[in-house]
């Protein structure tokens, strides 16, 4: 290579490097979506990108925004890397996001600390930092409608409510598989003492990422323990992985639950033998929603979206609706609260903070029955709503079960001493300083 | 033209084996620190958080592998996990010891990966190459173990994962979220620059000369007096010092928080890439591998988007993740037929030319 070209190249780079990030302008809200439509855990994350972007799509093109300001939606792929995630908060820190949605814990983490100093509210909805549903230490984190101690406790209490009453677990045995990481670790401490109150019996099984798609092991072991139940959480191609093998292995697939993450394609892996398989879900599955009609007739027959016809209403893309839609009621309830049109992250918080989602308002949003009503306010950023049980018919997600409640007693005890011990540890801790309003 | 060695007498031998013997390049290497410390304050955050920071903890990791895989010929896949000692041995103590100010315990836990690392090292004596690669992945894969498996590590977190405190040096926060993304910076580049050129002293000398005469053929070196075990250990020490102070500087000043995760097999490759890549037995190569590998496809994920508007095209970010990895590729293969020494031999032969220009003999 001559000198000349490669001088010509850097001095190209160069050039490439200095050019500015696109600005935008002061009428528009500007929403970043964190999207894995790369790497491992694409299977996942692709649906729930498609049904984010294309709630927010949808607002645009039907209504024009949300109170007549414009989204401007632009997404940025982390792969569900640490490392990228990191990136794209920083490459779009500087465009006065008004909500940053990380979608895995591994990138929640680092970033929660973050949000009080820049301003950026943070929504992880239903995963991240448990304890971060604590308003009053957490002001900038919002993990609605229930954390994974809340999922955790609503299948213990729905496996002892099939035997007969919690009490009737004592000397049953529990199987845990997990993702091998801080997602999967994290409701951990719960089981255990739910074992230890309840007098049931706990077994690990625990899948490093690298391995996720192997899971032999883990099911050989499960096969020699021969528990009376298996729970799963898992994520990307763990689930389906764990599906096949569950099935293979011979496991009874109607004692084998899982939290709210795998999606149609996940228990489709399993083949015929997958039927009974049970997940957890806090909202509807389907596509019979005036809402999601308007998603077909606004952005996907217009050519806007990514996902094919046949995906909407499936587990994950409804998923991604549900993480837009509060979104969406973040910065339409910021706008009441503000008077002001163009909403910055620091109102969006307030707007996070008295979200309502009230059967009435979930009739006008044409979404009537998707989901429980929801409310946040100024101490709980949670909700710690009911989630109801469905089951694999082979075909599709049936529900099964009516909206089942947490243990919020045995919960609440776990989440406020993992809170406290956040805020002990990491000394200097602000305290909340954030005024909530009146009305929550 | 550019560069005349003209009228630059040596009058003496110390003057004569000095590292930058121009006058040009001390001036060229004096200029590019003053527009480093500059550039704390001309850059955007963006900039300066999301591109030089971690560039900057990876050219460290880079000058570490280097160290031990170009000077002395040993190969290594633990880089990754001998990061990680460093960042988990950082934690401890600047969470049992708040007192201590934390730029000690930085430099501290890189000790605590070279104890690791020269633990690990002692196979070297019997195996090396792919086998001696094959006993560091060990150390990989048992590492990472243990960041998952103890959670004393991690100061029973239920998440299993560090953060980083708040931290401050004369007051002003240099860890933690409060810290300006400008001070982590300067705090960065001045570690890495005394570190560097620390290392440039070391393989300029008496060490590095062992080290040079173990990779080139371990039995003259033997022969000639030098103790290979002593002289290969001591590379796998330094080695893993250097990665452990970039795994801690990695986590606290640029992560502020991360999962066991981040000191994967897979950081590990990618510090080795950059080694290659850069130029093995260099030090400037380091900091060119780490350039290529890690700010390239950032580089390309703002450019690609400039670049197809014009012609109508615009992309998903899913599509301009997949064109990142396959340009990257290509590049890396292309620059690889074209100089198997890497990068640094490349920037050697600029500076030749430059230095004979025009006239070529």
């Amino acid at each position: 290579m001559s000198f000349r070209t490669l001088s010509l190249g850097l001095a190209a780079a160069t050039v490439l490097a200095g050019t500015a990030l696109p600005a935008f302008a002061q009428d528009s809200i500007y929403v970043p979506l964190f999207t894995y439509r790369t790497g491992a855990f694409a299977g996942s994350g692709t649906f729930i990108a498609d049904g984010m972007h294309d709630y927010l799509e949808m607002l645009n093109q039907r209504d024009g925004g949300i109170g007549g300001v414009k989204l401007v939606l632009e997404e940025c792929e982390t792969g569900y890397d640490t490392k990228k995630g990191v990136e794209c908060y920083e490459a779009v820190k500087g465009k006065n996001p008004v909500i940053v949605n990380p979608w895995s814990t591994g990138i929640t983490l680092p970033l929660i600390p973050r949000a009080s100093v820049d301003k950026i509210p943070i929504l992880s909805m239903a995963y991240g930092l448990s304890a971060s549903a604590r308003g009053d230490i957490f002001p900038w984190v919002f993990n609605p409608p229930s954390t994974y101690w809340d999922g955790l406790s609503i299948i213990i209490k729905y496996i002892g409510e099939k035997e007969g009453g919690l009490e009737k677990l004592k000397g049953k045995k529990i199987g845990f598989i997990h993702l091998d990481a801080a997602f999967g670790k994290e409701p951990i401490p719960l089981l255990q003492e739910l074992a230890k109150d309840i007098g049931f019996e706990v077994a690990l099984y625990p899948v490093a990422a690298q391995d996720m798609q192997n899971q032999s092991s883990q099911w050989l072991s499960a096969r020699r323990d021969r528990p009376d139940y298996v729970i799963m959480w898992g994520w990307g191609s763990m689930n389906g992985a764990a599906v096949k093998e569950a099935v293979r292995s011979g496991y009874p697939m109607d004692k084998f639950y899982s939290v709210w993450w795998p999606s149609e394609d996940d228990a489709k892996s399993g083949g015929a033998g997958a039927k009974g398989f049970k997940e957890l879900n806090w909202h509807a599955v389907g596509a019979n929603f005036p809402a999601l009609q308007d998603i077909q007739k606004h952005v996907i027959d217009k050519g806007l979206s990514k996902a094919s016809k046949d995906k909407v209403g499936e587990v994950l893309y409804n998923r991604g609706v549900y993480n837009s839609l509060l979104i969406a009621e973040g910065i339409a309830m910021a706008q009441k609260l503000t008077g002001k049109k163009a909403v910055t992250g620091e109102d969006v918080r307030r707007g996070m903070e008295n979200i309502k989602l009230d059967p009435a308002r979930l009739k006008e949003l044409g979404l009537e029955g998707f989901t429980e009503p929801l409310a946040l306010s100024c101490t709980d950023h949670n909700g710690h709503r009911p989630a109801f049980m469905q089951e694999w018919d082979g075909a599709k997600w049936v529900k099964i079960s009516d909206p089942i409640e947490p243990m919020t007693d045995r919960v609440k005890a776990q989440l406020d001493g993992a809170a406290k011990d956040y805020a002990e540890k990491n000394a200097g801790w602000p305290k909340r300083t954030e005024a909530c309003d009146k009305a929550s | 033209m550019f560069y005349r060695e003209a009228g630059q007498f040596k009058t003496t031998y110390v003057s004569d084996s000095a590292i930058f013997p121009l006058r040009q390049d001390r001036i060229g290497l004096g200029f590019i620190i003053a527009a480093a410390y500059a550039l704390a304050f001309l850059g955007s955050d963006f900039l300066l958080q999301a591109v030089m920071i971690p560039f900057l903890v990876f050219s460290l990791a880079a000058i570490g592998l280097n160290i031990l895989t170009g000077y002395t010929g040993l190969l290594s896949l633990g880089t990754g996990a001998f990061m990680g000692v460093g960042a988990y041995a950082c934690y401890k103590l600047m969470t049992a010891f708040p007192g201590v100010n934390v730029i000690v315990w930085i430099f501290v836990s890189g000790f605590f990966s070279a104890a690791v690392g020269a633990l690990f090292g002692l196979p070297s004596l019997r195996i090396k190459g792919f086998y001696l690669a094959v006993a560091t992945l060990a150390a990989q894969f048992f590492l990472q173990w243990c960041f998952i498996r103890i959670p004393w590590l991690v100061n029973y977190n239920v998440s299993g994962a560090l953060d980083a405190p708040l931290r401050t040096l004369f007051g002003t926060p240099i860890m933690g979220p409060n810290a300006t993304s400008q001070t982590r910076y300067l705090l960065v580049l001045t570690i890495v620059i005394l570190l560097t050129w620390i290392a440039s002293n070391l393989v300029h000398g008496r060490i590095g000369r062992m080290w040079i005469a173990i990779r080139d053929m371990d039995l003259a070196a033997e022969l000639m007096g030098i103790r290979p075990l002593q002289t290969k250990l001591l590379a796998f020490a330094v080695s893993s010092y250097y990665c452990g102070v970039a795994g801690a500087l990695l986590v606290f000043l640029w992560y502020g928080g991360a999962e066991y995760d981040v000191f994967n097999i897979n950081q590990s490759f990618f510090i080795l890439f950059m080694v290659i890549i850069g130029g093995l037995g260099s030090l400037i190569g380091s900091f060119f591998g780490a350039a290529l590998i890690f700010i390239m496809p950032i580089v390309l994920g703002m450019a690609l988007p400039a670049l197809m508007s014009p012609f109508g095209l615009s992309v998903g970010s899913d599509t301009i993740e997949h064109l990142r990895f396959m340009i990257t590729g290509a590049l890396i293969i292309f620059f690889l037929i074209v100089e198997p020494h890497g990068l640094a031999r490349l920037w050697q032969i600029g500076k030749q030319k430059l230095l004979v220009w025009p006239f070529p003999y």
